[in-house]
């Protein structure tokens, strides 16, 4: 299992220490080396953001100029206004925040209660669960795309929030993290949980969920970002400008031919607004999504 | 270890019942419907189907343009792996050195994983255009080529595979900072103590060390850049100019959806099938490499 691969290896950097290994410190010039070379890294990475940010602040003139201008003009809130208004923001990033929420909590929810009953008890039919939820790893949206969306339209959830979210809702790596993280948790704690009378349910909410707390948010930051950078599954489940994402929305903003308005300006401001929550949690959270990455290899 | 369980006739049902309705309903019944639907040819009206065998397949695979579709996706797969593996490679060496400051470097490496595909192509696209993109503008001062991506195919190609590659860059330096940090400073300091510079201390010790990382990550960015790319063509390109960037995801979509070709998408969803597994056997196979590793 490769889930169980990186948590090794996870806990072998802290076993072997290599944090804190002494290691023989090179030279000034050479750190000054590589603190150049990390800045001029840095800043190829941050340029295509960085210029996104500068063109949603310039007026259309500014856009089109030659040269280019690459520093910030003055209308950055007139542009997002507009932005706002015209390709009706707010009701798409409504509808991203919802989508990319509820994926990640019904994830992190029936991934919980499935590693849970693979793990605590002994039925018949646990191990085909379990190759069964690990198969939908090997079936992307794209390979059984058109009878999918058959599946949805039959169901009448063309157009909704659960046509949106629930079919995305399977996890093979979320349940194989938190098989993982329960088959660490010592036999001793589930035997006292029983001497003390509690019955399963009463073990995964007092005794378990407590514990998991780590890894529900470490995945909760790396499936929000999946749920609200996802493209082809809404594009197939909505048609109603009221229910789409900002993602496949902003596509619609570019202009495709000669004779519209160049409004780069506008849809530079549409794509930082679609970029900056997940960008953000990333940031602020990133120790969860560092963790949430490496070890759910999602 | 025999671990202690709870005994109880209907709850564990109860409990993956919810994982298991989703898997079948939106996984395995459309999958198999594919796998059917790849089998017959439906009518143009969808009122009549008729048996036809292999014949989807064997038209798909005598279509110079679905063979074109398979390049495309390979030289795109292979470009953005090729890419953002060896960059994040060389990004993540340096975040790992003994330097002040390491943390906000790393924060400032990660960021991009958030931006969706679709949005980075946007901005590409800007980046890119022909008569309003900096990137274009600069490269006429130094050759009068014209980097035109609407008319010559291989500019849209790495119109498409910069962006995409820009995307994976967070994930792939998450791993290898992990994988990095994994190798025990001893061996280090042996190579060091033998008058190894830090160049080959690279390349001799740290590189075959993190190898099955990269194998890993190779596996997984093809997979991404395979499945999950489908919105940075749709945003940006729609597989043109041409068909020079109709990649295999793409074509399949605008089978299926645009010309209601319904046994030859079943039969692209197919071969996509037999591809991820295949990818996905791989994946697992570098489990195994990582136990000998360590």
């Amino acid at each position: 299992m490769s889930a169980v691969g990186a948590g090794q290896l996870e806990q072998a950097r802290v076993r072997t220490g290599a944090v804190a290994a002494p290691r023989k410190k090179p030279f000034p010039w050479q750190r000054a080396v590589v603190h150049a070379l990390l800045i001029a890294c840095i800043a190829v990475v941050a340029f295509p953001l960085y210029y996104a940010f500068v063109i949603s602040t310039q007026d259309i003139q500014e856009v089109v100029q030659r040269p280019p201008r690459l520093y910030p003009s003055s209308h950055l809130l007139e542009n997002y206004a507009e932005a706002w208004r015209k390709a009706h923001m707010g009701r798409m990033l409504f509808n991203s925040f919802v989508m990319g929420v509820t994926v990640a909590v019904g994830k992190i929810v029936i991934s919980m209660l499935s590693a849970f009953a693979i793990v605590y008890f002994d039925f018949r039919g646990r191990m085909v669960c379990f190759w069964m939820i690990f198969v939908t790893l090997m079936l992307p949206v794209p390979v059984r795309l058109m009878s999918t969306y058959e599946v949805v339209g039959t169901l009448g959830w063309i157009n909704t929030y659960q046509g949106l979210t629930i079919p995305l809702m399977a996890s093979a790596t979320a349940t194989f993290l938190f098989r993982q993280f329960y088959m660490t948790i010592p036999n001793e704690l589930v035997e006292a949980a029983q001497l003390d009378g509690a019955g399963p349910m009463r073990f995964l909410f007092q005794f378990l969920l407590p514990l998991s707390w780590a890894n529900i948010a470490a995945l909760f930051v790396v499936l929000f970002i999946f749920g609200w950078n996802q493209y082809l599954w809404p594009l197939l489940i909505t048609n109603s400008e009221a229910m789409r994402t900002v993602v496949i929305g902003l596509e619609g903003l570019i202009p495709r031919s000669g004779t519209e308005l160049p409004t780069w300006n506008l849809i530079m401001a549409g794509a930082m607004m679609a970029l900056l929550p997940p960008v953000a949690v990333i940031i602020f959270m990133q120790r969860w999504f560092v963790k949430g990455l490496v070890e759910s290899e999602k | 270890m025999q671990r202690t369980v709870f005994r109880n006739r209907w709850l564990p049902y109860l409990l993956v019942f919810p994982q298991v309705a989703v898997t079948v309903l939106f996984f395995f019944w459309p999958a198999l419907k594919s796998l059917q639907l790849s089998l017959y040819r439906v009518s143009p009206f969808g009122d009549r189907t008729s048996f036809v065998g292999l014949e989807n397949f064997t038209k798909l695979l005598g279509d110079p343009e679905y063979y074109q579709s398979v390049v495309n996706s390979f030289v795109f797969a292979g470009g953005v792996t090729l890419l953002s593996v060896a960059g994040s490679l060389v990004m993540a060496a340096l975040a790992t050195q003994k330097i002040r400051g390491l943390s906000v470097y790393r924060t400032l490496l990660l960021w991009p994983y958030g931006i969706a595909p679709a949005v980075a192509g946007i901005i590409f696209l800007f980046i890119f255009h022909p008569t309003y993109g900096v990137l274009p503008y600069f490269l006429s001062f130094i050759t009068a080529y014209e980097f035109n991506w609407l008319l010559k195919g291989w500019v849209a190609m790495a119109l498409v595979v910069t962006a995409t590659s820009w995307t994976h860059l967070g994930y792939n330096i998450a791993f290898y900072v992990a994988g990095l940090l994994a190798i025990p400073g001893a061996v280090l300091e042996a190579a060091d103590v033998d008058g190894a510079g830090p160049l080959r201390r690279f390349t001799a010790i740290v590189f075959p060390l993190i190898s099955p990382i990269t194998f890993y990550l190779v596996v997984l960015n093809m997979v991404f850049a395979f499945f999950e790319s489908f919105g940075v063509i749709d945003a940006v390109t729609k597989g043109g100019p041409g068909d020079a960037t109709m990649i295999m995801v793409y074509k399949l979509y605008k089978d299926g959806f645009i010309g209601l070709n319904l046994g030859s998408s079943g039969a692209q969803s197919v071969i996509l099938m037999a591809l991820v597994i295949g990818l996905t056997m791989l994946q697992f196979k570098y489990a195994e490499k990582k136990v000998t590793y360590r």
